[in-house]
């Protein structure tokens, strides 16, 4: 099966692009989920969708030929920012930033829609991901996230790790708070921005989460949980690209159900082992 | 005379309306064990956000080893086991030993990574609080005061000159609180750790600390455990603002 997709230019892309989003996605996506803040994921995936209608909207209305993709980046590196000033100006109700941002994230993506004259097919794209749209432009763009991701991340891993596990401690060491926060916060929102041309803007936040999910369920320590959230969420990005390819559906909805499939097995097996236990435990 | 490690000077706070410390004049000599007593509500903590730097005081002077608090920068030689240092997400997946090795992550430095040196030092505090055997295993899955003991290690791991404690031992069994007590003393005697450590457990303090202060907005009491014992129920219960059982001794 695999054969076939090396032979076409366009089924290489999707692939290779798969596995860096497979990466970058659950490695971000362990510091996002620790800290809970799964749902900054979904806010920043629907600015993002406004970035994306935006440029659609200029390249069909005024001849303007910016790169949706580039836009829709752009916008959710901006919505980040929002989101950090927010969370600080409501202290007490930090969470309330994330419906506000994404409200007016879907907000924004609905004007710019309907100004664009409504859906077409690049936006169906968009919205639930394509296994044909990713041209080779987007995977050089998706490569470079991907090592600048990686390599900040491989920098400032153990501030990252001190921060999530106990902001108070972090801020008494020394560590600059704020500034790594913000770090996080910029390279969350350009791997959300990375994702969507294979998962779509609706299922994003699942390629960040639903492999950590299972991974916290059976990981021995931080380090032991990224390397398995990336182990999962390669396994689900190939697996869903190529279902998705050969019964012709987006393959965000085939990468998402087999997230979930591997989310579910673990739930189980762990649940039996910690069973087998008890009963040796008492026999 | 040396430098004070801690020198406060007619420092107060407020949080919005609420007045919480009062006129605090307080001073750590090096090498000292020092229990900070008082009741629930008193201030303690509130002083200790203070010391760290987590809250900024509104007026007076607070200096650390002979520094203004705000050019302070040498926070790894400070370390901090908090009131709360239970109650973070119990499901993170973090092991006794990444636990503890982020209280090397200021003294090591943005850009450098762990080394050999560092993952002994790591091990060596995880032996000194008596949890090697648990290294491996993810804090959540071990129990309130075992978790504690990885707090103070973590704390211990960059060793420091001054290190504080908000209520380590609630949640720790007697037989423990009493190991405890003894390991800090030991920390204090031979390592010369100085120690500000908060709690409501007076009377095992007063046979382990070698001053004890008592906080109730203000320091109402500044002494050797000795004097300490030596106030009358009429004082403490001034203090407190309702009795106190007599003071038990053990040893
Ligand atoms: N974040 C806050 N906002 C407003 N008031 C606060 C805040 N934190 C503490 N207080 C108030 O300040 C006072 C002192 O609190 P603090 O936590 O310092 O007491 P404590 O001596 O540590 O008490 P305990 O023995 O219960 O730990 C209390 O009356 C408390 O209600
Ligand atoms: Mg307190």
């Amino acid at each position: 099966m695999l054969s076939s997709f090396l032979q076409y230019e366009f089924l290489r892309n999707a692939l290779y692009t798969g596995l860096l989003i497979g990466f970058i996605g659950p490695l971000l996506g362990t510091f996002v989920v620790v800290r809970r803040l799964s749902l900054i994921a979904d806010a920043l995936s629907h600015v993002t969708l406004s970035g994306i209608a935006f440029g659609l909207m200029l390249d069909k209305k005024f001849g303007v030929g910016i790169s949706p993709f580039y836009a829709g980046m752009s916008f959710s590196v901006i919505g980040s920012v929002f989101i950090e000033q927010l969370r600080r100006v409501y202290k007490a109700y930090q969470e309330l930033a994330i419906p506000i941002i994404l409200s007016g994230g879907v907000g924004l993506s609905v004007i710019f829609i309907s100004m664009a004259d409504g859906f077409n097919t690049d936006l169906f794209n968009y919205l639930f991901g394509s296994v044909t749209a990713v041209s080779r432009q987007d995977l050089w763009t998706i490569l470079i996230v991907a090592i600048l991701v990686t390599s900040l991340i491989a920098l400032f891993y153990k501030e990252l790790f001190m921060l999530s596990f106990d902001e108070e401690h972090a801020v008494v060491s020394g560590i600059h708070a704020r500034r790594i926060h913000f770090l996080f916060i910029v390279l969350t929102a350009l791997v959300i921005a990375a994702s969507i041309r294979i998962v779509g803007v609706l299922l994003v936040s699942a390629l960040m989460t639903l492999p950590v999910a299972a991974s916290i369920r059976i990981a021995r320590g931080f380090k032991q949980a990224i390397l398995l959230s990336i182990v999962f969420g390669e396994v689900s990005v190939i697996s869903g690209l190529i279902f998705g390819y050969y019964f012709e559906i987006p393959p965000g909805g085939t990468i998402v159900l087999t997230s979930i499939l591997i989310l579910l097995v673990t739930i189980l097996v762990k649940q039996v082992i910690q069973r087998t236990r008890t009963k040796r435990v008492k026999a | 005379m040396t430098t004070p490690v801690l020198s406060i000077e007619n420092v107060s706070y407020s949080y919005e309306q609420k007045d919480v410390l009062e006129h605090i004049d307080f001073t750590i000599q090096p090498g000292s064990f020092v229990g900070l007593v008082g009741p629930n509500g008193s201030g303690k903590t509130t002083l200790i956000k203070l010391i760290l730097g987590l809250l900024h005081q509104k007026r007076g002077d607070i200096r650390l080893f002979g520094k203004s608090i705000d050019k302070f920068k040498e926070w790894d030689r400070i370390g901090f086991v908090s009131q709360k240092a239970n109650s973070f997400n119990s499901g993170f997946p973090a092991t006794v030993y990444e636990v503890v090795s982020m209280g090397l992550t200021s003294k090591v430095g943005y850009f450098r990574f762990f080394k050999k040196k560092h993952e002994e030092k790591i091990k060596e505090a995880v032996d000194l609080v008596g949890m090697s055997d648990y290294i491996h295993q993810n804090i959540g899955d071990l129990s309130g005061g075992q978790q504690q003991r990885i707090f103070i290690a973590r704390a211990l791991v960059s060793e420091p000159e001054f290190l504080i404690l908000d209520e380590p031992t609630v949640g720790v069994d007697t037989e423990n609180v009493h190991r405890f007590y003894k390991m800090l003393r030991d920390l204090n005697k031979n390592k010369g750790i100085t120690l500000l450590l908060v709690t409501h457990d007076i009377g095992t303090m007063t046979s382990y600390a070698s001053d004890i202060a008592c906080l109730n907005k203000q320091i109402h009491f500044h002494g050797d455990p000795e004097s300490f014992n030596d106030l009358n129920d009429q004082d403490l219960s001034n203090i407190y603002g309702h009795p106190v059982n007599a003071v038990t001794h053990d040893h």
